[in-house]
């Protein structure tokens, strides 16, 4: 009995502003369980150490370990020239950064609104559809020599090559999104006496909400895959150009470094993206989150 | 207690409705007449895809029929030269699976109509809303998304959603399939005490027999697909009823004479074997 009267007191009022934050930060820390991800982290590095720098496996020996990356990427005076105090190191990131800004920020700004169109209006679709699902196919890489000879410099073929692959990914999500909303809530919008923009603007769209930021979530993603592809073909800057000039070089270090940035850029910015759709949909987490989601 | 309300009397004249799914005709109604008086709670009855649902979603307008005419207050809704109803809010439908929409709190949702009607500014259909969802219970949970809160509150708060916009005929499509025993039993008190209060006139699909007799004025048996009116029972206890009303001899007898007519439907439809129409 003793215990349960010094346990502390249950705290029954939700928790607000910054306290609903720390409390969110917690839980995000928490899970999943963090032993079960630093263990994993531990054995995937300790794989990676095994085959470069421990047993140095027969091709893997020219690969650069873990000890030697995280040593030059630390040091102030990098072997090879790339670590977190040398400026060049931001200026690849902040450059593919800005591409990548700019070409999700077009994607999505024509992306979501065709898909909304295109899921709303019959005749919309039947004049879009069938161009957007035959150049869907055409792999990112077969536009670079057309993207070269259509646009001058190296900037915007580049952000070309990324906004395309982007842009597809988020009108087949938003144009889904309409699809899968219950036919109930039209039905229901007109009975209340909705005019078409009525139902366009609290139908449709909120409807479509959660479909388009999965889908955006998807097309950051391949934006960052078809930037890096390009800036490997076409570039003077950037972490795919990076990766591919260390390369070209015979500098290993630099590459590895270049590939983990990229992972851990496009983490981030999916991250941010999530955040986002959570900020805009408080309705779809409360509901999961009431189902224990 | 007379019925001083004067709105929303529904006549649906012979109406006839085909669907046509691949090429195959399918009869969902058929010479189907039943005339409904100004304030009455009506009552459908009948085996479940026999139509009934084709009829109601005639009357609002979310589909044509295909002969006959339907009237609201001696207007036209549909009928020749005029296959499909427009939709209007002196129509309003509960739909069968609720349409509260998710991604507006309650409150939003009752404001919907008269703000999207221009029938009043934002702050006014907010503060309206807010009072009618009050009145009818639910004052601590107007800031909440239907999917916070319970089934009965969320489908009495689209009844709410339906009634602010004053309309003349309430059209409730089996609104309480879902729910356990308890919780309809709860609902059927409230929807009885709103219908006490406002006496609009209300048309109820439904194939639970007990509800539609402690519910209606009038339960109107239909035949089993197509859709024909078989027989109109008289529902003649009185008003404001409760739950011990159930268990008075009146209502057992009533329930037997109900339970005669369905049951013939029930056994055709279910040789018939056919699937169930939208």
């Amino acid at each position: 009995m003793s215990q349960a009267t010094t346990a502390a007191p249950q705290q029954t009022t939700a928790p607000t502003g910054f306290s609903l934050f720390i409390y969110r930060l917690k839980k995000s820390l928490l899970t999943p369980d963090p032993y079960l991800t630093v263990f994993g982290v531990a054995l995937w590095l300790f794989t990676w150490w095994l085959l470069c720098e421990g047993l140095r496996v027969d091709r893997f020996d020219k690969i650069p370990g873990p000890v030697a990356v995280f040593s030059e990427l630390f040091s102030r005076t990098p072997f090879q020239g790339i670590s977190i105090f040398k400026s060049e190191y931001y200026e690849h990131i902040l450059v593919s950064c800005q591409r990548i800004l700019i070409a999700f920020g077009i994607a999505t700004g024509v992306g979501v609104p065709l898909g909304l169109f295109m899921g709303w209006s019959r005749r919309i679709r039947d004049y879009a559809f069938p161009i957007l699902e035959m150049l869907r196919p055409i792999p990112i890489l077969a536009w670079v020599p057309l993207s070269i000879l259509m646009f001058p410099g190296f900037e915007a073929p580049v952000i070309f090559l990324a906004t395309l692959a982007s842009l597809f990914v988020t009108t087949l999500n938003t144009m889904l999104g309409v699809d899968s909303i219950d036919e109930a809530y039209f039905r229901a919008a007109g009975c209340l006496g909705s005019s078409n923009w009525d139902i366009f603007k609290n139908v449709v769209v909120p409807g479509a909400l959660p479909f388009v930021f999965t889908g955006l979530q998807i097309s950051i993603g391949v934006a960052w895959f078809s930037l890096v592809a390009a800036e490997m073909v076409s570039g003077d800057l950037g972490l795919g150009y990076l990766i591919v000039d260390s390369y070209m070089n015979n500098v290993t270090v630099p590459m590895v470094i270049g590939m983990i940035t990229l992972g851990f850029v496009g983490w981030i910015t999916s991250v941010m993206v999530r955040m986002l759709g959570n900020w805009l949909m408080q309705w779809h987490v409360k509901a999961l989150a009431l189902q224990g989601r | 207690m007379p019925n001083l309300n004067t709105r929303g009397a529904l006549s649906i004249r012979n109406v006839t409705k085909i669907y046509d799914p691949e090429g195959v005709n399918v009869m969902a109604v058929k010479d189907c007449s039943m005339e409904i008086a100004a304030g009455e709670v009506c009552m459908i009855v009948g085996p479940s895809g026999c139509g009934k649902t084709t009829l109601l979603n005639a009357i609002a307008g979310f589909h044509s029929i295909t002969s006959g005419e339907i009237l609201l207050d001696g207007e036209l809704l549909c009928g020749p030269g005029k296959p499909k109803a427009d939709q209007g809010a002196e129509r309003m439908v509960v739909f069968q699976n609720g349409a509260l929409f998710p991604w507006k709190t309650l409150a939003q949702n009752v404001a919907y109509g008269p703000r999207v009607q221009g029938r009043s500014s934002k702050a006014e259909a907010m503060e309206k809303a807010r009072d009618m969802l009050a009145e009818a219970g639910l004052g601590n949970v107007t800031e909440k998304y239907p999917g916070e809160v319970s089934s009965g509150m969320s489908r009495r708060a689209e009844i709410v959603r339906a009634l602010i916009n004053d309309p003349k005929v309430l059209l409730l499509d089996e609104p309480y399939r879902a729910m356990d025993a308890l919780t309809k039993s709860i609902m059927h008190e409230s929807l009885l005490e709103t219908y006490d209060r406002t006496k609009v006139t209300i048309f109820f699909i439904t194939h639970d027999l007990e509800e539609a007799i402690f519910l209606g004025d009038k339960v109107h048996i239909v035949t089993t697909r197509p859709c024909q009116l078989k027989k109109t029972v008289e529902v003649n206890i009185p008003r404001p009823r409760s739950y011990q009303t159930q268990s008075s001899e009146e209502f057992r007898h009533l329930m037997e004479e109900v339970n005669e007519a369905v049951h013939e439907e029930a056994i055709k439809a279910f040789q018939a074997g056919e699937r169930e129409l939208a």
